[in-house]
């Protein structure tokens, strides 16, 4: 009987140790959160709201559960890290400013790609005191989703160096930062139209004289980084070349089915938009831009960037839309 | 012959009390007992070796399922996925059944509970028994549920040996069958009647170079208290072992035979098939042919779906429950259920039509069958090289981080050393159909001359199923 006993605590501890070995070892190494990340469509980040103390190191062990993703904090310009299938990337964040920051995956994972957001909820003394200014397009009181379309188009892509070789002067309230952010291309070729000394210009040169204003309102080093902005974030829905035709496009404006769920692409979404049609672009101001790019668009799919990009960074992706109708670069 | 049995092996070991004695009993030529090896013997006789080793597969097979449930999603980082579907099924392909048959069975961990609670202690049966004690169900013998199984296995198998999670939920399964079944019906019903996986280490141990069997049946028929039946936990009386299809090597006849007239010889491969008429009466089944049919169509879809080229049948394989995957199921039932047993009938009637060989056509069904083994073994080997061998170094890697959490125990987490077999994977597919195919033949040829009318034309048709079968491998797996 002896060695019955014998053989039943050795079953016993065995089997004991090949639960809780892993176990301890786990709880003995692990001093983070773990993050699992997964396409929008079977989740997501899971958790997906942290919440960290200002000045707090908060840790993460991000791993995949099944393609390669990656995770970055909006508004943040700390580089992403990758977040690799079955491995694990720690990430150490400290945050001295309270407030609720988003993070989110900046890899095309998949057609729901930009719904894989998360939040993080730093909190601290000053939490709630700072007061946030309304954005422009929100002051000047613009229904983003009305309809707008341009009456009259240039015959071909207006550009900025054509505009200065006319050696006309703009008046100076036309290319002010004020005006430029409120109106439109046609809003300003309307005005330009009505004034008297630009009355022996053509149409065509008077679409170039816009693109030189709206030249003179941006900078290369803001186009360049528009162009980047719109290439990791913008470019897998509307097209590298703007044309709405990027690698999701497709799947976006799949004909609907009767059953509704949140998570299908096609269902609640829209083709997206086609920045190099003239028609809408030029009767889109700025501030028309950056509600969309806020927002997000209603029914549509588009997403809401306000949590990811910094206010500078949505001026200059709006910036680099408009090169998509204007030659603004001063290229002889 | 081979050079295993020509070698006189008696003269090889040295002798011991009893020995000259034993042989003389031992009729059967050409064999090892290992049994009556001095350093063997007492592994033998002794439970506790084997019973450490089961211990180890138990507390093993648990952290599988733990490392199934809690590890890693991702299956190259998650042991279950690994150990289960890359190092054991590779083990069992290439070591465990070539080469010791049934020898797994013998460690499995998952009848291993029921069974302790069937006899009411680990090494020492007692009073305080658990269990319904049933026979298991007359209709329901043989190994017809075990080819299902195995169907079922091909059916969900893209999923299966992917997902983490279900592989410990399958595993779990088995594991609450084999004591459920343990607890209502006596012996080892799950692994005689159900477990797939002893279907198929079961009628390939009739290849392997391993057997047990009673030395002297005289002793046994003199013997009245038949203590090696009452102790074999699989329910089978030694003397009427005709094959190794069905003994599960566990060495309890051995231990408890007063007369020490149990042997576990090696013996030469392929010793089962085609033995002589009067074993293949007993041994050759119908189940058992339509179990060896079911193993060849296996190893066709696994080869297609896992090593093809196709990406369509690939994500039909994982899309389980959609239109195409009902589609690629119904192609795996009607190739396994149809198109192969229906062959394989056409070839067996040909031959016998050819040859004027008058057998019933059922019995010729059940004997040619054994052609098909050596073939089908070596086609799943074969199968393995090109599945498994570049996937091993996850095997190393999941040993440092098992369950996928980032740990690097032994410092092998990030191994990419994988045994390089690209450059002659293909030359040794080829060898080793040609190694199955010709190997069935010299069974087929074996076959004809041990029965009653020995005309070779019957084995022709058989022969050129088995070519086609090995063509339609090669081409799965070569190209």
């Amino acid at each position: 009987m002896r060695k019955e006993w014998i053989a039943r605590s050795v079953i016993l501890v065995l089997v004991a140790a090949a639960i809780t070995i892993p176990v301890v070892v786990w709880q003995a190494r692990s001093r983070g959160i773990v993050i699992h990340a997964r396409m929008a469509e079977t989740g997501g980040w899971t958790p997906e709201n942290l919440t960290v103390e200002v000045g707090q190191p908060l840790r993460l062990h991000l791993t995949s559960d099944d393609v390669m993703h990656s995770f970055a904090i909006g508004q943040s310009d700390e580089p992403p890290v990758n977040v690799i299938p079955g491995e694990i990337t720690e990430v150490t964040l400290v945050f001295d400013e309270p407030g609720k920051y988003t993070f989110y995956c900046t890899r095309w994972c998949s057609v729901n790609h930009w719904r894989m957001r998360g939040t993080i909820e730093v909190t601290g003394p000053e939490a709630a005191a700072e007061a946030v200014e309304p954005p422009l397009y929100v002051t000047l009181g613009l229904d983003i989703d009305a309809e707008h379309h341009a009456e009259i188009l240039p015959e071909q892509i207006p550009s900025a160096r054509r505009g200065a070789q006319l050696g006309v002067e703009i008046p100076n309230k036309y290319i002010s930062q004020e005006f430029y952010r409120s109106h439109s291309p046609a809003d300003l070729w309307h005005a330009l139209r009505g004034e008297a000394r630009l009355s022996s210009l053509t149409n065509q040169d008077l679409w170039d004289l816009v693109a030189l204003a709206w030249q003179s309102n941006t900078t290369p080093q803001e186009l360049i980084v528009g162009k980047q902005l719109y290439a990791t974030n913008c470019a897998a829905c509307h097209g590298e070349s703007g044309g709405g035709d990027g690698v999701f496009a497709d799947g976006l404006d799949q004909p609907k089915t009767g059953e509704h769920t949140d998570m299908q692409a096609g269902e609640m979404t829209a083709r997206p938009s086609d920045f190099t049609d003239a028609e809408h672009m030029l009767a889109a101001s700025p501030a028309r831009l950056q509600g969309k790019v806020l927002r997000g668009g209603m029914g549509t799919g588009m997403p809401y960037w306000g949590p990811i990009f910094t206010e500078e960074q949505i001026w200059a992706l709006i910036a680099y839309l408009y090169n998509f109708q204007f030659e603004l670069e001063d290229q002889p | 012959m081979n050079k295993l049995q020509e070698i006189a092996w008696k003269e090889k070991f040295p002798q011991f009390a009893g020995e000259v004695e034993i042989h003389a009993r031992l009729e059967l030529p050409r064999r090892i007992d290992l049994h009556q090896i001095p350093w063997i013997r007492p592994l033998l006789q002794s439970r506790w070796p084997q019973f450490l080793i089961r211990s180890l597969t138990l507390a093993g097979f648990v952290f599988t399922i733990f490392a199934g449930l809690f590890g890693s999603r991702v299956g190259s980082h998650n042991f279950a996925i690994i150990f289960v579907w890359i190092a054991w099924w590779t083990a069992l392909k290439l070591a465990f059944i070539p080469l010791g048959g049934r020898s797994w069975c013998s460690v499995c961990p998952i009848p291993l509970p029921g069974e302790w609670l069937q006899q009411g202690g680990i090494l020492e049966k007692s009073r305080r028994r658990f269990g319904l004690n049933l026979r298991w169900p007359k209709r329901l013998r043989g190994s017809w549920l075990q080819s299902g199984g195995f169907l079922l296995i091909g059916l969900f198998s893209a999923v299966t040996l992917t997902d983490a999670r279900l592989t410990a939920w399958v595993l779990i399964g088995l594991f609450g069958l084999a004591v459920i079944l343990s607890l209502v019906f006596e012996r080892r019903a799950f692994c005689s009647y159900i477990c797939p996986i002893g279907g198929f280490t079961g009628i390939y141990a009739k290849t392997a170079p391993v057997e047990l069997r009673v030395i002297d049946t005289a002793i046994c028929a003199a013997h009245s208290e038949k203590t090696c039946y009452q102790s074999c936990p699989w329910g089978l009386y030694p003397v009427a072992l005709r094959d190794s299809a069905q003994c599960g090597l566990c060495m309890e006849c051995l231990r408890s035979c007063p007369s020490d007239n149990i042997a576990v010889n090696l013996r030469p491969f392929g010793t089962d098939l085609a033995a002589d008429i009067k074993s293949m009466r007993q041994s050759s089944r119908l189940d058992e042919a339509f179990l060896a049919l079911v193993m060849l169509g296996s190893a066709l879809a696994f080869a297609a779906v896992f090593t093809g080229p196709w990406g369509n049948l690939k994500s039909a394989a994982f899309a389980i429950g959609s239109p195409v995957w009902l589609l690629y199921g119904l192609g795996l039932l009607v190739l396994n259920l149809v198109i192969l047993p229906g062959a394989f009938v056409l070839t067996v009637w040909m031959g016998q039509r050819w040859s004027g060989v008058k057998v019933q056509l059922r019995r010729a069904i059940a004997d040619q069958a054994q052609v098909l083994l050596p073939q089908g073994l070596f086609a799943w080997i074969a199968f393995t090289v090109s599945f498994a061998f570049p996937k091993m170094n996850y095997v190393l890697s999941v040993i440092s981080d098992p369950l996928g959490w980032g740990w690097n125990l032994l410092g092998t987490a990030n191994s990419t050393w994988s045994p390089d077999v690209s450059a002659f994977s293909h030359a040794l597919q080829v060898a080793l159909l040609l190694v199955g195919l010709f190997w069935s033949a010299r069974v087929a040829q074996r076959l004809v001359r041990k029965s009653n009318q020995p005309v070779f034309r019957q084995a022709l048709p058989i022969l050129l199923f088995c070519l086609v079968f090995s063509l339609a491998m090669l081409w799965l797996l070569v190209g």
